[in-house]
């Protein structure tokens, strides 16, 4: 016991991790060292099973339900709830609103995704480059930027662009000489979507520029030496040779922030609280909520619950199988 | 001619980075800025981009005012929540995480593609199923049921990265403690457990933070003014204190947030590693 006590100060320690360890009796490797001990695999995994199935699964299977049923206020108070077929999704699918709010969504989706990517890229870029001291001072604002609460970020965001005193009304009066006294940023919907893609940005260009940074990080100076030696200008170095470098980053951040976009929720949410029209600002997940809780509808709600579903493990379903490629790695 | 174009791109990029900073950090000064002056003096056609009168008024609005939605009832609630959901799910997370990657067996595969996707189901889809199935085992407006809730919604990126922790202990340390007379269950108990303490903490945070901030669901789930959490608590305050006292508003974000913000700055170079994994070594 005392020797392996040891090894584990050794290796805390960061020292001398190799030697111990290979001087260590090799047992044979794989599965059959499993063999002794109370735990076995099943046994480990019950509590997270049990509890991923009962809080997951179920529900999950239930929405599955209810969304092929005729399911109101009615059925929540205990009435019967008839199987409908497909009538909720075809009612869904023949609704324009859906399709506005879908069209909606994918749109908001893509520009967040493109800004905070570009943003994200250039942040990173100009941490590479800078010295020490502005480097830190970069990190510092980003981790503050992305440590804000959603909630709370997008409340403060609501003040800074409050139509009668809001600060933003006031700088830009007085950077562009424009008037801008009592303007309303969010009853119209599109300066509506400008602005929560402001918050949104804010929000995800600190993640996107610290991933995109420690890639930049592995870069090889020689190459990038080589290249300006041969006359590359900043833009090619950049595409002929850091960005293959960090392709598969990329692409990881992108599915991230399509994943994270698609579904925002708390945003859009808690914007239309403080001002906005409903109607014309929803996503889909706003709009699931409005359906179900608003209007009592939950077999519609479930109908476009489910196909939100089907659409995000869709997307899912790169990003996990570039991360199980690196488990079986 | 060369050395000075070097120069003036270098003051370039140090302006770059003050701006970059500026606009980062200035939406936290004004949350800040605006919690501690009084509310009239937010009210000018000038704002103060320095609280002209200190006062800590706001935060006394928030903290005892009893009128409006109830502050500390909300705390209480989630640091309950937050804590059993932290707790729980880490130890559920731990024994999952030997198991996947300790063991090699037939449904391993399966279960971490299962833990993937399950990851990426919007909970905004899942609201009013949740709901029914709370409501079916009488948890509604409870402790007990939003922290099941949160354990499942936190375990899935618990579990993966805690994996990542796992694997870097090295199993040979297991081994020779076996050798030494442990037994299995003693060597992870005694020796992979403790050495796993900085992933327990980073990964504890992390469903600390996702917990905290938590807001759909706690909406739904724990309706009842007395078992608010603090989002669902901003919310309302938000809502019943309209435009007309955006300082006190100011100052319950600013105490939802600080301890968010504390918590992530001590951990956050740990997570990022975490979500890109596959694509650093990929």
């Amino acid at each position: 016991m005392t020797s392996s006590v040891m090894l584990v100060r050794e290796h805390e320690s960061g020292g001398v991790q190799e030697l111990p360890l290979s001087t260590g009796p090799k047992k044979k490797r794989g599965p059959s060292r499993a063999k002794a001990g109370r735990f076995t695999p099943g046994v480990l995994l019950l509590p997270a099973l049990v509890i991923l199935a009962v809080v997951i699964g179920w529900p999950l299977i239930q929405l599955f339900v209810m969304s092929f049923q005729e399911f109101g206020r009615a059925q929540v108070f205990g009435a019967d709830a008839p199987f409908v077929g497909f009538d909720n999704y075809a009612r869904v699918l023949g609704d324009p609103q859906f399709w506005a709010v879908l069209v909606r969504s994918i749109l908001f989706c893509l520009a967040n995704v493109v800004t905070a990517m570009v943003l994200g890229t250039l942040v990173a870029l100009l941490m590479n480059r800078v010295n020490r001291f502005f480097k830190v001072l970069v990190s510092v604002g980003l981790l503050l930027a992305w440590a804000m609460p959603a909630l709370t970020a997008t409340i403060v965001w609501g003040w800074m662009f409050d139509t009668q005193y809001g600060v933003v009304n006031y700088l830009l009066e007085a950077v562009s000489g424009q008037d801008f006294t009592n303007h309303s940023w969010l009853i119209d919907p599109f300066s509506f979507f400008v602005v929560a893609t402001i918050i949104v940005t804010w929000g995800a260009v600190p993640f996107v520029a610290f991933t995109i940074f420690a890639g930049l990080t592995q870069v090889p100076d020689e190459v990038l030496e080589a290249s300006q030696l041969d006359g590359a200008g900043a833009w090619q170095r950049f595409r002929l040779i850091v960005f293959p470098y960090l392709r598969s980053i990329f692409v990881v951040v992108i599915i991230l922030q399509v994943i994270w976009d698609l579904r925002v929720f708390t945003q859009i949410f808690a914007l239309q609280g403080i001002g906005g029209i409903k109607e014309q600002t929803s996503t889909l997940g706003v709009y699931i909520y409005q359906t179900s809780l608003g209007k009592g509808d939950y077999g519609t709600g479930g109908a476009i619950a489910v196909i939100m579903v089907l659409l995000m493990v869709a997307i899912s379903i790169f990003y996990v199988r570039r991360s199980l490629k690196e488990e079986e790695s | 001619m060369k050395l000075s174009r070097k120069r003036t791109t270098g003051i370039l990029l140090g302006a770059a980075s003050v701006v970059v900073f500026a606009f980062s950090v200035f939406p936290v000064y004004w949350m800040v800025n605006t919690s501690l002056q009084p509310n009239n003096e937010i009210r000018g056609t000038v704002p103060n981009f320095v609280p002209k009168s200190l006062t800590t008024a706001n935060f006394e609005t928030v903290l005892f005012e009893p009128s409006r939605a109830q502050f500390l009832p909300a705390l209480g609630n989630s640091l309950m929540v937050t804590v059993s959901t932290v707790v729980v799910a880490l130890v559920f997370a731990f024994l999952a995480s030997l198991a996947v990657t300790r063991y090699r067996f037939k449904s391993r595969k399966t279960f971490i593609f299962a833990i993937l996707i399950i990851q990426m189901i919007p909970a905004e889809a899942m609201i009013v199923s949740t709901y029914r199935v709370l409501d079916g085992w009488g948890l509604l407006n409870t402790i007990a049921g939003l922290t099941l809730v949160y354990v499942a919604t936190v375990l899935p990126f618990t579990i993966w990265t805690l994996r990542g922790f796992v694997n870097g202990v090295p199993v040979e340390l297991e081994e020779s403690a076996m050798i030494d007379g442990c037994s299995r269950t003693g060597a992870f108990w005694r020796i992979t457990f403790p050495l796993l303490a900085p992933g327990l903490v980073a990964t504890g945070v992390f469903g600390f933070i996702q917990a905290w901030n938590e807001f759909l669901l706690a909406l739904v789930v724990n309706s009842r003014p007395e078992m608010m959490t603090l989002p669902v608590w901003l919310r309302t305050f938000q809502q019943t204190t309209g435009t007309t006292n955006w300082a006190a508003i100011m100052a319950g974000s600013t105490l939802m947030a600080i301890p968010v913000i504390v918590f992530f700055l001590l951990v956050q170079g740990r997570m990022t590693s975490g979500l890109v994994s596959g694509a650093v070594k990929g």
